[in-house]
């Protein structure tokens, strides 16, 4: 028999007092999913969990992006940046206008090359407030994964619309991405670890710095 | 002939070195540095996790969905590894059923030689220290690195992992900076000269010493925290970012999953992803969540393999009661609010699985053949502290009298034995005042002997294990019943 | 400083209730003084007390040490003894844990249905002494005076399987004269767990050790709780160390009025 065969059996003998019923009619669940937190203040909710990861989060007008861009990569220090595909025109030269080299993906640079580049610029797919979460799918202005994970500061602009209360509703509007089979990266904060002692130490392996730009 | 290892060699023996519990627990206890540790970092996650909990306003209603969502995998597994493995091949994934560890180190092993790599680079997973898969490697000329920085801490330091969490939690900061300032020169880039022990600094080093190898790496091999079934989604939270180098850099990836591990819907998650990162780091979120579906064209590995583990796991399934264990998502809070784990340390249970949940889940998966694992489910003093944190809520306490019930009914299953007498014996007693009553007889004695006067060490067998360091109240020469009868006449 | 007093003439929240004691085995034999002392304080509230001399011990010995056949008489025996009593009250959240959680599954184990189903009802009517005075008969102050530096230890059983939650607090609280002092890791275990202190007897030494060293340093003249067993492991340290602090159990502290003079 083989494994797959001989592990089913092995299950279906263990659930032999398991009732022949539906997995929803056997154990009901008491959850009701996808539900809002009720949060008086979504935005300044979502400022304050990420800035508690010690990340930066400035907050600017819908058209004060591309100057907060700018602003935002001469704090970071930038030299160079990563520009995913489907970045807005006037960002990719807010980049610029900051003396930062820019890089295209186009054709996609190798590891050791994109290893070299400092900075990434993106868009986000969604934003948790509750959990200072930004969720990335990798659509148009996220870019492939090692994008976002090679170059050492990632700043990331998040629309206030794409601003939900709590996981269960990004994860609701996640779902589509996850269809697709697209994959999907859900960033809190730097990379940190407390593997020593206990005591956090923010920046590891994944982006050290993370800066967020919040248009409302 | 002595072949040159190609990764740090565990300690001799490595899990098999270790004694059942409370004789390893002696040597544990002598080892006053790794108590400190301990003390310091349980305590840590211990309050972080408590503030955590305690900000979700329905938490203990977000506990018992994660029960139920996990009852239902667990009652229904079969339906669900189906519907996961077809998601999964319909992804472009492929999937592989491994009966037990061997199997599964053999599978991987069979793969890294297909792709003709030497080396690959691993994120933490527990299953892989259950089946032991980095030594089968190593055996077979391919170099299993951890890139978990406390993992590594655990690989370079030759030893074993006393954490689910937090491997190298019996290590405090200069231990460290020594283990890496000796080893990590030997397999790669070495730490800088003079390093301190300064954290952030013995990360930098951490952080230099991995990022060549993840560079170069053509295959990760990873655990996984959850697989949707319904959409063949896989799951991995962490926190440094080694994890998404795993995941997204190297060609192929092989992902090793236990069977227990599925989640009905991909909007279960939400559940989960709530409970994890605050049980286990007592943060809101984990830094990263990582989640893929299949093979993207262009990002990411274009080859991914996921290996279906049982080991065990249907043993543990078949038990009404102990199948609860299977809930378990690994989060260590059980493992954190232990005052035995607290004082012990992991390595003393003789498993990578410590604490609590190792206590319930090594007899099972194991049997309860060897006297390690007879010697686990009495590793507790019922004080149900873990019941109460455990995110998905495992009646450890519960679990543990029941594995013990197992145990004793096993040893004496030849033989009667002096404990099952002494119970016997008990059970007599108590099973009427009258026989309670005549054996208050020998307590009065005693109490006329001893008089007034506090017991103190007593060089009796069994008797000296409790007056090693406790003096006793001497018995009384009047019992309660007595001064009932007394007092009270035959009310 | 006033007192309060409560007399039976004046204010008896117990008046007219019958309640069978459950002295429980080591306190019965061990600890004379522990259900004494609730015996006078049920009866200063105007309770009737009774004590059923059929009566030994909840079984949680055998059955936490896996022998659960060995338990089943003792079950019976429990259900002999009070399974027509309206309010079962022992001095110890842990036997009173073991009846409420373990007694129906011993006998279900034992195939017994019947005994189960009266394991069960028993089981209901069966109460620690704080839940019996704050929840039935909804007393807080019992006009007890106990003029000493008191920390208190919420032995596991009471506070994690049956959930006594600050109702031994609130009894102290009301107790004239005592003064109450933070126990630092009040909420870890003392290291007894039973068979446990034998088995793994270096570890259960180690946190017996902790636990008393917490009582040091907390400066209480006593270390009250509201079961014999942790506090007779705690005391064992305390006396080997001659620390001078004493362990005295909630029961005894409630019954300690100003005529009959503190201990």
């Amino acid at each position: 028999m083989n494994a797959k065969n001989e592990i089913l059996g092995r299950i279906r003998r263990a659930l032999a007092d398991v009732p022949k019923l539906s997995p929803e009619e056997d154990v009901p669940v008491d959850w009701v999913h996808g539900q809002p937190l009720d949060t008086a203040d979504i935005l300044a909710d979502l400022v304050e969990k990420i800035e508690d990861y010690k990340a930066t989060v400035v907050q600017v007008g819908a058209d004060e992006v591309a100057q907060a861009i700018t602003d935002g990569l001469k704090a970071m220090g930038s030299q160079q940046a990563v520009l995913p595909d489907g970045l807005e025109r006037d960002w990719v030269a807010a980049v610029e206008h900051a003396g930062v080299r820019v890089h295209r993906d186009e054709p996609p640079l190798s590891h050791t090359e994109l290893n070299g580049i400092d900075t990434v610029v993106t868009t986000c797919a969604v934003a948790m407030a509750d959990s200072g979460t930004i969720a990335l799918d990798h659509g148009p202005g996220q870019g492939r994964r090692a994008l976002t994970l090679l170059p050492d500061r990632h700043l990331v602009v998040v629309r206030a619309d794409q601003v939900v209360s709590d996981v269960p509703e990004g994860l609701s509007r996640l779902a589509e991405a996850v269809a697709d089979r697209r994959p999907i990266t859900w960033i809190s904060g730097g990379s940190a670890t407390s593997d020593i002692e206990l005591s956090r130490v923010e920046g590891v392996h994944g982006p050290r710095t993370l800066y967020v730009i919040l248009a409302r | 002939m002595t072949t040159q290892r190609l990764t740090p060699a565990p300690p001799e023996g490595a899990w098999l070195g270790i004694p059942p519990f409370p004789k390893a627990v002696k040597t544990e206890l002598e080892n006053s540095t790794q108590r400190k540790n301990l003390r310091h970092a349980t305590g840590t996650i211990r309050a972080k996790r408590a503030v955590r909990a305690s900000e979700v306003h329905n938490w203990e209603e977000l506990r018992t969905a994660g029960e139920q969502i996990k009852n239902r995998v667990g009652r229904h597994l079969d339906h669900y590894l189906e519907q996961a493995e077809a998601a999964m091949t319909a992804a472009g994934v492929h999937v592989h059923w491994a009966r037990d560890g061997k199997e599964a180190n053999e599978i991987v092993t069979r793969i890294a030689k297909e792709k003709a790599v030497d080396e690959v680079v691993k994120i933490k997973s527990m299953v892989t220290q259950e089946t032991d898969l980095n030594e089968h490697l190593e055996r077979n000329g391919i170099a299993a690195w951890e890139t978990d920085l406390a993992e590594l801490i655990v690989q370079l330091g030759h030893d074993l992992p006393s954490h689910i969490l937090v491997p190298a939690i019996h290590r405090n900061r200069s231990e460290v900076r020594d283990i890496f300032t000796a080893e990590m020169g030997q397999y790669g880039k070495a730490a800088p000269e003079g390093i301190s022990d300064d954290p952030p600094e013995l990360t930098a080093a951490a952080r230099a010493h991995l990022r060549e190898k993840f560079l170069r790496a053509k295959m990760a091999v990873s655990g996984g925290n959850f697989i949707v079934a319904e959409t063949g989604t896989l799951v991995i939270v962490e926190s440094e970012g080694n994890g998404r180098m795993c995941l997204t850099l190297p060609e192929t990836l092989v992902s090793v999953v236990g069977i227990e591990k599925i989640v009905p819907t991909f909007q279960d998650l939400e559940v989960f992803l709530k409970l994890l990162p605050r049980s286990s780091t007592g943060e809101r979120m984990n830094p990263y969540t990582s989640m893929w579906t299949g093979v993207r064209e262009g990002d990411g590995p274009q080859e991914l393999h996921v290996v279906l583990v049982d080991n065990g796991r249907t043993d543990v399934l078949a038990d009404p009661q102990g199948r609860a264990a299977l809930r378990c998502i690994r989060c260590s809070a059980c493992l954190n609010i232990c005052p035995v784990y607290e004082r012990a340390g992991g390595h003393a249970y003789g498993s990578p699985y410590p604490g609590p949940i190792g206590a319930i889940l090594n007899p099972q998966l194991r049997g309860i053949t060897s006297k390690v694992d007879q010697a686990l489910p009495f590793a507790s003093t019922l004080c149900g502290a873990c019941n109460e944190v455990c995110p998905v809520r495992i009646p450890f306490t519960d679990i543990l009298v029941q594995q013990r019930h197992r145990v004793a009914t096993k040893k004496t299953s030849k033989h009667p034995t002096i404990e099952q007498g002494l119970m016997k014996a008990a059970g007599w007693v108590m099973g009427d005042g009258k026989h309670l009553a005549s054996v208050q007889q020998g307590s009065k004695l005693a109490g006329r002997v001893f008089g007034k006067k506090w017991i103190g060490p007593m060089p009796v067998p069994l008797v000296d294990r409790w007056t090693q360091a406790r003096d006793v109240e001497p018995p009384p020469t009047e019992t309660f019943r007595d001064w009932w009868k007394r007092e009270r006449g035959d009310r | 400083m006033t007192q309060s007093t409560i007399t039976k003439t004046e204010r008896a929240p117990g008046a007219g209730i019958r309640v069978a004691l459950f002295a429980t085995c080591i306190t019965d034999t061990m600890k004379p003084s522990v259900p004494i002392a609730t015996v006078k304080l049920l009866e200063r509230l105007g309770c009737t007390v009774v004590f059923p001399k059929s009566q030994t011990c909840c079984g949680q010995i055998m059955a936490n040490t896996g022998y659960f056949k060995e338990t089943v008489s003792t079950v019976k025996n429990f259900v002999r003894s009070f399974g027509d009593e309206e309010y079962v009250v022992a001095p110890s959240g842990s036997c009173v844990a073991s009846v409420r959680h373990q007694h129906e599954m011993i006998a279900e184990h034992a195939g017994d249905k019947e005994l189960a189903a009266d394991a069960s009802s028993t089981a209901k009517r069966t109460y620690d002494i704080s839940e019996f005075l704050v929840d039935v008969l909804g007393v807080t102050d019992v006009g007890a005076w106990f003029p000493h530096k008191v920390a208190y230890h919420p032995s596991c059983h009471g506070k994690r399987f049956i959930h006594l939650g600050d109702r031994p607090l609130q009894l102290l609280q009301a107790v004239g004269g005592l003064q109450l002092v933070d126990l630092p890791g009040a909420d870890q275990c003392c290291g007894f767990g039973g068979t446990f202190s034998l088995k793994n007897s270096d570890m259960s030494v180690a946190m017996a050790s902790d636990k008393a060293r917490n009582v040091i340093d907390s400066g209480a003249e006593y270390v009250v709780g509201g079961d014999h067993a942790c506090l007779m492991n705690i005391a064992g340290v305390l006396h080997r160390q001659r620390s001078g602090v004493k362990t005295i159990h909630l029961a005894e502290i409630l019954a300690s009025t100003q005529e009959e003079g503190a201990r």
